[in-house]
């Protein structure tokens, strides 16, 4: 089992941030990555068990199963069904907790998979650097941030 | 039951804050509550079940006892034995976590007790304020104040990266020894020369100490004066070292104490020391001012300096009067410009001196009365018939050596000479015996002593966009040239070959 762990503040409170992050939906309108996204069968898309099916702005394809959400807790736990990605067992969980002191927040993102050893490292940099460090940039800069 | 839940971003790595807090027996080396601390029996202070003693400042005494200890996750918990406060069944949870893209810390401390009903709020913001957020800030500040920390910080303050060779590796890999360091960009003076001698380098930049404030600059305001550190006429930047004194942008973090300014401000700076050539600055926060909103990065960068100058020269050395003559050499210049427009909206008729026809054309759009192209004889007549014989009240002289004995012939009785500059050269020794036959005042000021301090350098900023925004002074747009290019702007400074303002875009 491989694990992918990366963290950030968020220059905002945590009730704004979630606001934008909790729609499993959303892909879209906070990552740079993901240029279309749909809730397969019309779901709302906090029904945990609804699937999100979105295309890479690279032209992949990714289905992925939430599995748990919380908005007392500002979490959300999602499993891949199907990726370009070559993955096995990928649970992953973004949490958002507030930061007293400052009134921003605190995001982290982790992530569990099975890969074949040699992909272990390249799976790592680019779920890590390309995906969710990117997303988390990306959300930082639309709250005001660097 | 009440519940308190305190948390901070400690600009410090994970490892060094646990490696203090697992230490059950640390708190009287850095939390100001408490004045001593033991571990009864002897024990390790890592061992789960031991009992510390704590004597606070205050002269109470408790003792809590270590319930869990996690090395993996980070994480302890503790409980309350004997306490002066009625905190029953008081349990703590501290757990830190890393901010893994900036190599900082999230530190959480939380607990869970039972207070007398009537005394819940009072006792959990004493918990809240007293105790968690009170120790957070006192273990950040110990930590940096360490000694080896110190000096980290104090060679990375240099702005250039202790070993200069691989620049490309500190951006991207932080290491343990540079806590809180963010990578940035700066433009390296390597040795005293020409433009070539300016190079752009990845630098690690450190996180703002007591008193300072880091600062991502947009935009960097290019003044002449950074010329004359660069082939080191003015020995105000040691190589290798940055140059620049003017730059605005957005306040990344504050240092303990800095009250004045908050995270996200859009701020701009113009002052020694230098180090304003770069994308990501610390430093003092006391001479950092916040911009009004209406006021753009790029023409506060390129105005602060030029505009504080004018205003300080308007109003404090020569406080300039409704209906005082007022002779501006180099009207259409940076500094001339506002002059004439500032003196003119105060109610003063100016009198300017350009080089050429083109600058005369800046100076009558400044408000000048009447404009001099040269400054020999005909200036001085100019000057006498527009003030029928009587001469200046005051010359703002910035030209320095080709000006100065015609500035002193231009004044009238008791007038007063500023010279502010020398931009044709060191004006030398001068007898003063002259200045007696019509009791002249010279002033030599120097900008770094109108600015002394934040009370002085607001009040300057101030009064600068107050002028701005009735209109006293116009700001132009500046020249807005990429980072990259800094050499060619200061071979373009040097040649004479600029028109207005020129700012570094980040």
């Amino acid at each position: 089992m491989t694990r992918v762990y990366v963290s950030s503040v968020i220059p905002a409170p945590a009730a704004s941030v979630w606001r934008r992050v909790r729609d499993f939906n959303a892909l879209p309108d906070w990552t740079p990555f993901v240029a279309e996204s749909r809730i397969e069968q019309n779901l709302p898309s906090d029904k945990v068990g609804c699937i999100r099916n979105f295309v890479l702005s690279d032209g992949g394809r990714i289905r992925e199963q939430l599995l748990a959400l919380s908005d007392y807790d500002m979490s959300c736990t999602y499993s891949i069904l199907e990726s370009p990605m070559g993955v096995e067992n990928y649970v992953a969980k973004l949490t958002l907790t507030p930061v007293t002191d400052g009134n921003v927040t605190f995001a982290q993102w982790q992530a569990d998979f099975d890969c074949p050893p040699e992909r272990e490292q390249a799976l790592t940099e680019q779920i890590g650097r390309n995906v969710f460090q990117a997303a988390f940039t990306a959300l930082g800069k639309s709250f005001g941030g660097r | 039951m009440a519940r308190v839940r305190e948390s901070a971003i400690l600009d410090l790595p994970v490892d060094a804050v646990w490696h203090v807090l697992r230490d059950f027996n640390s708190h009287a080396e850095w939390h100001p509550a408490i004045a001593a601390s033991t571990i009864e029996n002897g024990l390790p202070a890592d061992t789960v079940g031991a009992v510390r003693a704590f004597s606070l400042s205050d002269g109470g005494v408790l003792r809590e006892q270590l319930l869990s200890l996690d090395d993996e996750t980070r994480e302890l918990t503790y409980c309350l034995l004997d306490s002066p406060l009625p905190l029953y069944g008081y349990v703590a949870t501290i757990r830190l976590l890393p901010v893994t893209d900036s190599d900082r810390t999230f530190w959480q401390w939380e607990s869970e007790f039972s207070p007398p009903p009537e005394r819940a709020a009072e006792l959990s913001a004493l918990v809240a304020e007293g105790i968690y957020r009170t120790g957070m800030r006192a273990l950040e500040r110990h930590l940096r104040t360490r000694a080896g920390a110190g000096v980290a910080l104090r060679v990375a303050r240099a702005h250039v990266a202790p070993d200069p060779e691989p620049p490309a590796a500190a951006a991207h890999a932080p290491q343990a020894a540079s806590a809180g360091h963010l990578p940035g960009r700066a433009v390296v003076m390597a040795r005293h020369g020409g433009p070539e001698v300016l190079t752009l380098q990845d630098v690690s930049v450190p996180p703002p100490g007591a008193g300072e404030v880091r600062i991502r600059q947009s935009h960097i305001g290019v003044n002449f004066i950074d010329v004359y550190c660069r082939t080191g006429y003015f020995d105000l930047v040691k190589p290798p070292g940055v140059p620049g004194m003017e730059a605005a942008g957005v306040v990344e973090s504050l240092g303990p104490g800095v009250t004045h300014l908050s995270v996200g401000d859009r701020v701009a700076y113009a002052c020694p020391p230098t180090g304003a050539y770069a994308s990501l600055r610390t430093m003092s926060a006391d001479l950092v001012v916040r911009l009004p909103e209406w006021l753009p990065a790029p023409q506060a960068a390129a105005a602060l300096l030029k505009g504080v100058t004018a205003g300080f020269l308007l109003h404090d050395v020569h406080p300039v009067r409704r209906g005082e003559w007022v002779v501006v050499h180099a009207a259409a210049g940076g500094v001339g410009t506002l002059l004439t427009q500032w003196a003119t909206a105060l109610g003063a008729q100016v009198i300017a001196t350009v080089s050429d026809d083109e600058k005369a054309r800046v100076a009558r759009a400044s408000g000048a009365q009447a404009v001099v192209i040269g400054r020999g004889m005909e200036f001085v007549e100019t000057v006498q018939r527009l003030t029928g014989g009587r001469g200046a009240d005051v010359v703002y002289d910035a030209i320095g050596r080709d000006s100065f004995d015609i500035s002193v012939e231009a004044l009238a009785l008791r007038g007063h000479l500023v010279s502010f500059g020398q931009a044709s050269g060191d004006i030398g020794s001068r007898p003063i015996g002259p200045m007696a036959s019509k009791s002249l005042t010279l002033s030599r000021p120097n900008y770094g002593h109108y600015i002394e301090g934040r009370g002085m350098m607001t009040t300057q900023a101030d009064r600068l966009f107050d002028a701005i925004e009735r209109g006293f002074v116009r700001l132009s747009e500046p020249n807005v040239v990429r980072l990259e290019e800094v050499s060619r702007v200061h071979r373009d400074l040097e040649a004479g070959q600029t028109i207005g303002a020129t700012v570094l875009a980040t």
